[in-house]
């Protein structure tokens, strides 16, 4: 598969893309998500 | 000097000194932008995620990535692309989305400026932030060699200036933004180095894929050299460029798949997630929301970057077999008849016209596993016989004459076109100082907020210290560079061993902190002092290629590289795989029975008061 000798390097060659976009979706879906700013009033200590 | 430099061409001299100009106003804007040492320290908390996102690649990939491991792709093939997966997977995404928010709030709200000072304070310990800074200090500088080396040595030769010059050059060039901008400084011009290693790599990876046919063709001509492996990388288990190498344990012919998938996949793959100059940056931005927004960035990003540069690595091997110099001589082993593939004694025409056998640097008969393109009509004696001279082209590591760093300049130099030369200088440029910015500034914090500010507390002021503390851990990196110059083993893998180091000691204390709220203060104490003397003895005695460079081993067991040097793949194991599962383990017992810390302190840390 894709000219490549091994059942192994192919998954790897596959898990790279795959890894990657997994990034860019995860990046597109929490872009707005997860402000949890510190407030000066939680660094008074 | 300026004589020699011209012969590299006024566009390139005029690309480097526009580079240089841009960087150092991107110095000036971090330094103008610096108003108190929060932003010195941590860019004031405040950065864009795209800038956050190309520094922390940029900072991750050097030279060493590029050029060190491509190299080593074009030695072992694409089984190395387990570290790009581990790099993309572990360093951007687990890193990002589940380390990265912690890390960022209980960073903030402790006011912890370093990586030591996080876990210093996480733990309520002075003896940690001291230790962890005096591991950064002395271990550091060893990481940032390597990368001062390769990019002084890349200078050198590209611009036709003396090696300690360019070491010169090249440092105060790169200190110089360090100590006036700071973090910020670093941050900006991280960015813009990100930026045209991106563009770099890019061209790279479309130009050699179209060069070779497309990808499925350049697979399959990769595939069909797998006949070609040397003799000595088949007898531990090279199977070929797109195969894994042989897995097993127990025999010399399975020292590569341990090799390949402990030190080179696992040591630094895993050891990127406590990395101190990386961990530092989830602490430079707002909130969680712009560690989400860098994460498709960091992906991509470190795709094109070592996914291009092994991949490249790999498929150099079909180029030069398709279309590298040819060789001369007469064959001496057939190794696939089928694809006329055999290894040739290279030979040439003496003075009087009759062939001969040309000798290696190592006095031996000068040998490569060719593709033979041509049988000519000449004809040479050896042992009272006639043989036939055959021509053919051979693999990357015989064009690159021996040397594994020299692959990937070696594929640049005859496979682009010329202009992208200019363009891949300033992406190997800006892969080093990218890196060496950052180790410059993580030492001098090492040295001065962790060390000389917990030692002497009425200090003064943090700015100036941590600039002389720049200053100094600089002095110590260059120095440093002259010493172990003349090491190459120990340079080739002070990334992965100051990774695997970072992983072993580190990892669980830092792991414990973020999540475990009874991971106690004795806990983290015994996991880093364990992991760092479980990493220092296996380098020092067991790991054969290291162990035998240092030379401690040779002297207790009569000359062996290695204390377990009789039992086979057990010196070609990364002390990442012993040390990290003991430092675990010591963590969650001492954890179990020790006392649980103080809960008003844990509310503070993970903000429920």
């Amino acid at each position: 598969m894709l000219g490549l000798q091994d059942k192994w390097v192919v998954l790897v060659y596959i898990l790279c893309a795959a890894s990657a976009s997994l990034c860019v979706i995860y990046g597109f879906f929490a872009w707005n998500k997860g402000d949890d700013s510190v407030k000066p009033e939680d660094v008074k200590w | 000097m300026l004589a020699q430099a011209q012969t590299v061409g006024i566009g390139t001299i005029i690309a480097v000194l526009a580079y240089l100009l841009l960087v150092v106003w991107l110095g000036w804007l971090g330094y103008s932008r610096t108003k108190n040492a929060a932003d010195y320290l941590v860019g004031g908390r405040q950065t864009h995620p795209f800038i956050m996102a190309l520094s922390y690649g940029a900072t991750f990939i050097s030279t060493s990535a590029i050029v060190g491991f491509g190299g080593v792709a074009g030695l072992f093939g694409m089984s190395v692309l387990w570290l790009t997966f581990l790099n993309i997977f572990v360093g951007i995404f687990i890193a990002f989305v589940f380390l990265g928010g912690p890390a960022r709030r209980i960073g903030h709200r402790l006011d912890a400026h370093t990586f030591p000072e996080l876990l210093g304070r996480r733990y309520q310990s002075k003896f940690i932030q001291v230790f962890v800074g005096i591991v950064i200090f002395l271990f550091m500088p060893l990481y940032a060699a390597a990368v001062l080396i390769g990019g002084s040595e890349f200078i050198s030769t590209q611009f036709g200036v003396d090696y300690n010059a360019a070491l010169l050059i090249f440092s105060v060039i790169t200190a110089a933004y360090v100590i006036m901008g700071g973090l910020k400084g670093v941050m900006y011009t991280d960015a813009l180095q990100g930026s045209i290693m991106f563009i770099g790599m890019m061209i790279l990876l479309i130009w050699a894929y179209v060069k070779i046919g497309g990808v499925v063709a350049g697979h399959q001509a990769l595939t069909d050299m797998a006949s070609l492996v040397p003799g000595k990388l088949r007898e531990i288990g090279h199977q070929g460029w797109t195969a894994m190498p042989l897995f097993g344990w127990g025999d010399k012919k399975f020292d590569l798949w341990w090799t390949v998938i402990t030190t080179i996949s696992m040591g630094v793959g895993i050891g990127v997630l406590a990395q101190p100059q990386l961990v530092v940056r989830f602490m430079t931005v707002k909130s969680k929301r712009e560690l989400n927004r860098a994460v498709p960035i960091g992906g991509v990003f470190i795709l094109a970057m070592t996914g291009v540069a092994f991949t490249v690595g790999a498929l150099s091997n079909a180029y030069f077999n398709k279309y590298g110099s040819e060789f001369s001589g007469r064959i001496v082993k057939t190794l696939n008849q089928e694809k006329g593939q055999a290894v040739l004694q290279i030979m040439k025409k003496d003075d009087a016209g009759k062939w001969a056998d040309i000798m290696g640097k190592d006095g031996k008969p000068a040998m490569a596993p060719i593709t033979i393109t041509e049988t000519t009509s000449e004809t040479a004696a050896v042992d009272q016989q006639t043989v036939p001279i055959v021509k053919g082209r051979s693999i990357s590591i015989v064009y690159a004459g021996g040397n594994l760093s020299q692959i990937i300049p070696m594929y640049v130099t005859t496979a682009m076109p010329k202009w992208f030369g200019v363009i891949f200088l300033l992406t190997l440029l800006s892969a080093a100082m990218s890196t060496l910015s950052s180790q410059f500034h993580t030492i001098g914090t090492g040295i001065g907020r962790d060390i000389y500010e917990q030692v002497r507390p009425n200090h003064g002021g943090t700015v100036a210290i941590t600039r002389m503390a720049i200053v100094v851990g600089i002095i110590i990196a260059v120095l440093w560079s002259y010493f172990f110059r003349e090491s190459p083993i120990i340079i080739a893998r002070a990334t992965a061993i100051f990774f695997g180091l970072c992983a072993s000691a580190f990892l669980p204390a830092f792991i414990g902190g973020l999540f475990f709220k009874r991971m106690t203060k004795a806990a983290a104490i015994c996991s880093i002092v364990v992991g760092f003397l479980a990493t220092g003895f296996w380098l020092l005695l067991v790991k054969a290629q290291e162990a035998g460079d240092i030379g401690i081993v040779q002297k207790i067991t009569d000359g062996k590289n290695s204390i377990l040097a009789g039992y086979p793949n057990w010196p070609s194991v990364d002390p990442i795989v012993v040390a990290l599962p003991i430092s675990i383990i010591v963590a969650v017992v001492v954890s179990i029975v020790t006392k649980a810390p103080d809960k008003e302190h844990i509310d503070k840390c993970f903000g429920e008061k």
